[in-house]
């Protein structure tokens, strides 16, 4: 599904943010990407969601190369790839379910279309209630559910999580992970989680895999966080 | 379909919302566009004028006081042969003396001193119409040169100037609007494009979001671009409006200025034609800064 080949990312004259990095995501699959900040977690996202182009090497989304992808095409891509990040980027006028709604009339979904589909991802994420609430009368946790949901609206192939966790406490921080984690299993949509929570990994039991300075060194199949 | 829909109101609604910055705009759109519609009816009222000094002046030959009628009348047989007068009036020394007392019956001290004088000191005339102005000059030259003994004096050289002094005056006008009306479309053209500038900026986190959430290029474009278009619209039609108002205002002593030229009429005539340039150079200005601005600080 996701596929990393040779990926370096040097931003100016600095040492790689990302160096010589290969690993691939099958489809239905959860992975964590771990290590400290700076390791490169984010900007391998960045790359799958074409907001930066590698130095060298090639990113595959299914056939679609990310990197030589027309601009007219990029829009497709990111409907293909649904992104949630640590700061939600929720937008602060409108409610959250118009900031569902939002993501699915820039792609021109119809009207009838909208109206069927946002309850039903606001229910999925356990926000029916909160529909008409302003991103700022909701927590943390609530807006992230939201960012979710905004992420599930076109059926995404992938879901990549930049630190989802990072400005929620502990349980709020669990119950947004096993939402993912059931969008996983329920829908088999594959889910990259880069995160540098230890106890969440630890958990999880699922693949992990290490950056260290741009660098994969480990890559286990129901690893821990180590490092 | 939807998404256009979509679009224009998502343009509506930033239009609104930087509603003191969109005015800026479309008021320098107004002066600039006025300035244009000016032009185009000082335009048409010079023509007219000029049409109708050239329909009013033609040459007048003043004869010495001891002209026989006679002979005024064979000069008069001798002109009209020629292919380019259109025609002779002949005003003998008293009908010239009956118009002067009618047209200035209200002025006792003109009145009261051509009673003093007691004898006519008009002159008999020969007020001749040519079809084309160029003619003037021959027809003058020509009694000036063969009847020198009874013409004391051909008036047409006056007029000439006249109508010289005219054209010098309307085409500087003429030329100084279109230099304002360029200035200030630039001008507008600016504003417009700060406008736009400004407003990509203050939507920055809404850009980033549809951009994150998969928007189309169009979609994100589009509305800045309906911004600009919309701007154009509505100073085009203020404007259209405006003069439609000014011109019905100001028909009245135009017209009687003009000697019958209604303004309005002419207006009103060519409402169609005049608004669509308007809104055409409105438009133009809008969507040509919005597109640039977009090209440069937009960048999807």
């Amino acid at each position: 599904m996701v596929k990393f080949e040779n990926v370096t990312k040097q931003y100016g004259k600095d040492a790689p943010a990302v160096d010589n990095v290969s690993f691939g995501v099958a489809a239905g699959e959860f992975v964590s990407l771990v290590g400290h900040s700076g390791a490169g977690k984010s900007t391998l996202l960045k790359l799958l969601i074409a907001e930066d182009k590698p130095t060298s090497g090639y990113v595959y989304l299914g056939d679609m190369d990310v990197n030589t992808i027309r601009k007219s095409e990029l829009p497709g891509l990111r409907r293909r790839v649904g992104a949630i990040f640590q700061d939600f980027r929720l937008l602060p006028d409108r409610t959250a379910y118009e900031n569902i709604a939002f993501a699915l009339e820039v792609s021109g979904a119809a009207g009838k279309d909208i109206k069927e589909v946002v309850p039903q991802v606001l229910k999925l994420v356990g926000l029916e209630d909160k529909a008409k609430k302003f991103p700022r009368q909701l927590s943390g946790g609530e807006k992230q559910r939201v960012a979710i949901a905004r992420a599930l609206v076109h059926h995404p192939d992938v879901i990549v999580a930049d630190e989802p966790t990072g400005n929620l406490d502990p349980v709020t921080s669990w119950d947004i992970i096993r939402l993912l984690a059931r969008i996983n299993e329920v829908g088999g949509t594959s889910i990259i989680l880069a995160t540098h929570d230890r106890e969440i990994v630890n958990a999880l039991e699922r693949r992990v895999i290490t950056l260290d300075h741009g660098k994969l060194i480990r890559d286990e199949i129901k690893g821990r966080y180590v490092i | 379909m939807i998404t256009f829909f979509r679009i224009i109101r998502t343009g509506i609604v930033g239009f609104w919302r930087n509603i003191w910055l969109s005015l800026a705009t479309v008021l320098i759109l107004i002066v600039s566009l006025s300035i244009l519609t000016s032009l185009i009816i000082l335009n048409v009222v010079s023509d007219h004028v000029v049409a109708d000094i050239r329909s009013r002046v033609d040459v007048s030959a003043y004869f010495k006081p001891d002209a026989s009628e006679s002979s005024i009348m064979e000069i008069k047989a001798d002109l009209e042969r020629f292919d380019n007068v259109a025609s002779i009036e002949y005003v003998s020394r008293d009908e010239a003396l009956a118009r002067f007392k009618e047209e200035h019956a209200d002025n006792e001290v003109i009145i009261q001193s051509l009673d003093e004088i007691g004898n006519n000191p008009l002159e008999a005339s020969l007020n001749i119409k040519a079809s084309e102005a160029s003619a003037y000059k021959a027809i003058a030259n020509f009694i000036e040169s063969k009847y020198s003994e009874l013409v004391d004096k051909v008036n047409y050289r006056e007029t000439a100037s006249l109508i010289d002094r005219l054209f010098s005056v309307t085409e500087t006008v003429r030329r100084a609007g279109l230099a304002a009306s360029g200035i200030l479309l630039f001008v507008a053209f600016l504003v417009a494009f700060n406008t736009v500038r400004l407003a990509i900026f203050s939507m920055r986190d809404e850009i980033s979001v549809m951009r994150l959430v998969g928007a189309s290029n169009f979609f994100i474009r589009g509305p800045f671009l309906v911004e600009g278009i919309l701007g154009g619209l509505l100073a085009s039609t203020v404007t259209f409006v405006l003069f439609l108002g000014l011109t019905f205002a100001l028909s009245p002593p135009v017209t009687r200025f003009l000697s019958g030229y209604d303004i309005f009429a002419y207006y009103y005539g060519h409402a169609l034609q005049i608004f669509v340039l308007q809104l055409a150079v409105g438009i133009i200005v809008g969507m040509a800064s919005s597109t640039i601005a977009i090209r440069r600080y937009l960048r999807v």
